[in-house]
């Protein structure tokens, strides 16, 4: 603990920046708790969240974590991901809520998308597994830098009875006094990585040996390129005729559904190697790896109204 | 590395969202997807050049109006320090975003419009800032190319600047020329302006000294979360878990707890990763103590001899950020620390011209924007010292019990 906040600087009591950030988040995780009645942390599996379970972890030492983990399976999960879920979960001993996309399809709950997208309907199964489970505060790992409609969210994020954000109408958040008063039906979302970059989190995670799922690091993968990017050869995601299939190194800067997500071409293979890629790529994590968020310019603020995370 | 939280202020269309993308642009902070995709946009809009300030205007509203309605945070690095920027917003009706920006920042970054001279909003946002305590300014004259890079324009707003902040309180102020559409001292140098002998706002914000800016003498814990594990292993541990607010702590330290006032030593100060020998701000640490004192949320563990006041009565000044005025009578929750009590607002003692900085004692009321001195008491005792000295233990909000909208951000002048 003492050689990680040395400062690089020799200011005695001077926290270096990556130090300030996890004081922050581990400030914002406590306060949910100690203030919310029924929170629980949304886990996907992705390297944000895993880094805000880690941190969760390191709030509450040596008690265990005191929420629930939640999951929304949309069906379309790499296999990696979900033994990466399972593994954490009871290494943690947390207790691991799942809203499956597939049971709501089957149920007529939801309408699967023409395009096989799961993305959309993911969010009416979201709300039904926060309304079932009573949670009143979600946290996610998602972060500012991620995308402009994000850059604009508060930590502490409103959303009404139908789950929608107003992204005009935001609560002032004053210093680290957070107001985190619920009106009858509403629910919160809480941010704590939110000033995170893509390149602290593998900072964090080289520091701190933070587990990841396999496909994170460089592999061997069969893919096929489409619309410039990528895929990984795999049920829900196969190729058209005019789709050559090859075997390259490539490894995973997100994690979303296999449909959706992007692999990028890559040798890292070691943490230390991915900080030393993250810091030179020239394209965002979104703009090199989802075919989802290129559907219009205000795609994500569109769906963040609706009620998606 | 360290880090450095910047907020912008000033007035509409200052430039305030095309400085921060100048300056994201420049240190080689935009993506190329970002880049694409703010070309195509400026493109179909038919703008002579690419409107860098849609790198931070991100909600469609923005983008169609062409202005910032809230606050958009950005991120960039240098080798040595980090950044985090707060895009504010210009525009009266959103002052309370501006606030929200400025609150938690390091460095305010007003600009002003060469060709306009300081407005209404110029001056109220440096007294803003001053009110915050947001220990660096800076100035930037913006839209130099728009006068010739005439000197005499940039030193007589300097001046009138300087007038105005004497009557402030701000500890250190730069006044920098720049063109935010052109670069022009953003990040290098501007060949245009050979008369400026000064830095470039980007080798200004790597070099400001923030490192005295915390408060290391008056310790103040506030007690965020006790953690007690269920476990055989840790049977009586008991942690006081939360972020030191202000001075440093270590093992060994003679203590008291407030508000009962019982003494106590500290027995360890630790995070997950094991003790550490001391703790400062803004570390997020848990404490222990080697007597068995009874303590819970909002408890704050303080020297003996550096205690902060246990009071119910506050002089405050603060700004209302709701359409509903503010009226003497009325009755608030209020959030300090971490510590939720409800408020009286006895008294409203003075509205205040923020052009003129003239107290108004006739106000009776305080509309969405505006900025008083009220007093007010508390139905329960806060641990409060006066803002100017401590940013975290004399700010507070004041929350509507009825919409649970937060309505005003509060700074305490005395507390009794
Ligand atoms: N000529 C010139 N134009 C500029 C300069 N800086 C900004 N502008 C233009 O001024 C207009 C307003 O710029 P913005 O950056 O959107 O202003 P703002 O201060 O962010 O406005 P709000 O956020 O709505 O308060 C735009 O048309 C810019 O292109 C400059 O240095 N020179
Ligand atoms: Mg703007």
């Amino acid at each position: 603990m003492k050689l990680k906040n040395a400062a690089a600087t020799g200011m005695r009591y001077q926290l270096d920046q990556l130090s300030a950030l996890e004081a922050e988040s581990i400030f914002i995780i406590r306060e949910v708790v100690a203030e919310l009645e029924r929170p629980g942390l949304l886990f996907s599996g992705g390297k944000d969240s895993a880094v805000l379970l880690h941190l969760a972890a390191k709030a509450f030492a040596p008690a265990a974590i005191p929420f629930p983990v939640v999951h929304i399976d949309t069906g379309h999960n790499f296999q990696e991901v979900l033994d990466f879920r399972d593994a954490e979960v009871s290494r943690r001993g947390v207790r691991l809520i799942v809203g499956s996309v597939q049971e709501a399809i089957d149920a007529g709950d939801v309408v699967e998308e023409r395009n096989g997208s799961r993305n959309r309907i993911q969010t009416p199964v979201l709300l039904d597994t926060i309304e079932k489970h009573e949670l009143n505060a979600l946290m996610g790992g998602a972060r500012r830098d991620e995308e402009k409609a994000r850059a604009k969210e508060r930590v502490f994020s409103f959303r009404d009875d139908f789950g929608q954000w107003d992204p005009k109408n935001q609560r002032p958040e004053l210093w680290g006094l957070y107001n985190s008063r619920l009106n009858h039906g509403e629910s919160i979302r809480v941010f704590p990585l939110s000033n995170w970059t893509e390149l602290d989190i593998w900072h964090y995670i080289e520091r701190e040996n933070v587990i990841l799922p396999s496909i994170y690091y460089a592999h061997e993968r069969e893919v096929f390129e489409r619309s410039g990017m990528l895929f990984g050869v795999h049920p829900f995601c196969t190729p058209r005729d005019d789709e050559m299939v090859r075997t390259q190194m490539v490894r995973y800067r997100t994690v979303g559904d296999a449909s959706l997500t992007a692999a990028v071409a890559s040798t890292a293979t070691t943490t230390a190697q991915i900080v030393e890629e993250v810091a030179t790529t020239r394209i965002t994590e979104r703009g090199a790896t989802r075919g989802d968020d290129q559907v219009s310019e205000a795609a994500m603020e569109d769906r963040k109204k609706e009620g998606y995370f | 590395m360290d880090l450095l939280r910047i907020a912008t202020a000033g007035s509409v269309d200052d430039g305030k969202s095309t400085l921060i993308g100048r300056l994201l642009f420049d240190s080689k902070a935009i993506f190329a997807d970002q880049l694409d995709s703010v070309e195509k946009t400026s493109l179909e809009r038919g703008s002579e050049y690419t409107d860098l300030a849609l790198l931070t205007d991100g909600l469609r509203a923005e983008r169609e109006q062409g202005i910032t309605i809230d606050v958009a945070y950005r991120y960039f690095a240098t080798p040595n320090r980090k950044f985090i920027v707060a895009d504010t917003p210009g525009h009266i009706q959103y002052t309370r975003n501006m606030v929200t920006g400025a609150s938690t920042s390091d460095l305010s970054i007003i600009l002003v419009d060469a060709r306009k001279g300081l407005v209404e909003q110029s001056r109220r946002h440096a007294f803003l800032v001053s009110l915050l305590k947001v220990p660096h300014l800076v100035v930037a004259v913006n839209k130099m190319d728009l006068v010739d890079w005439s000197q005499e324009v940039f030193d007589e707003i300097r001046r009138e600047f300087t007038d105005y902040a004497a009557r402030l309180n701000i500890a250190d102020v730069q006044v920098i020329p720049v063109s935010a559409l052109t670069g022009d001292n953003v990040v290098t140098r501007s060949q245009n302006m050979p008369w400026y002998q000064g830095a470039s706002l980007m080798h200004h914000l790597e070099n400001v000294q923030i490192a005295s800016d915390s408060n290391m003498v008056d310790v103040r814990f506030p007690v965020q979360y006790v953690i007690r594990p269920h476990s055989n292993d840790y049977h009586d541990y008991r942690g006081y878990a939360g972020q030191v607010a202000s001075g440093v702590m270590k093992a060994g330290d003679k203590v008291v707890v407030l508000p009962s006032g019982l003494p106590a030593t500290i027995k360890e100060v630790s995070t997950a990763d094991g003790p550490v020998d001391v703790a400062y701000p803004p570390m997020s640490v848990t404490v222990r103590l080697d007597d068995d004192v009874d303590i819970s949320r909002g408890d704050m563990i303080v020297r003996p001899n550096n205690q902060p006041k246990v009071a119910q009565n506050f002089e405050a000044m603060i700004c209302w950020m709701s359409d509903k005025p503010m009226k003497p009578g009325q009755k608030l929750a209020i959030k300090h620390t971490t510590k939720t009590a409800r408020a009286l607002v006895k008294e409203l003692r003075y509205g205040l011209n923020i052009n003129t900085l003239h107290r108004n004692e006739e106000a009776n009321h305080l509309d969405l924007n505006e900025i008083g001195r009220v007093s007010l008491r508390t139905t329960k005792p806060l641990l409060a010292d006066e803002y100017q000295k401590n940013r975290t233990t004399g700010g507070f909000i004041l929350i509507d019990e009825i919409t649970n909208n937060t309505v005003a951000a509060g700074m305490i002048i005395e507390a009794e």
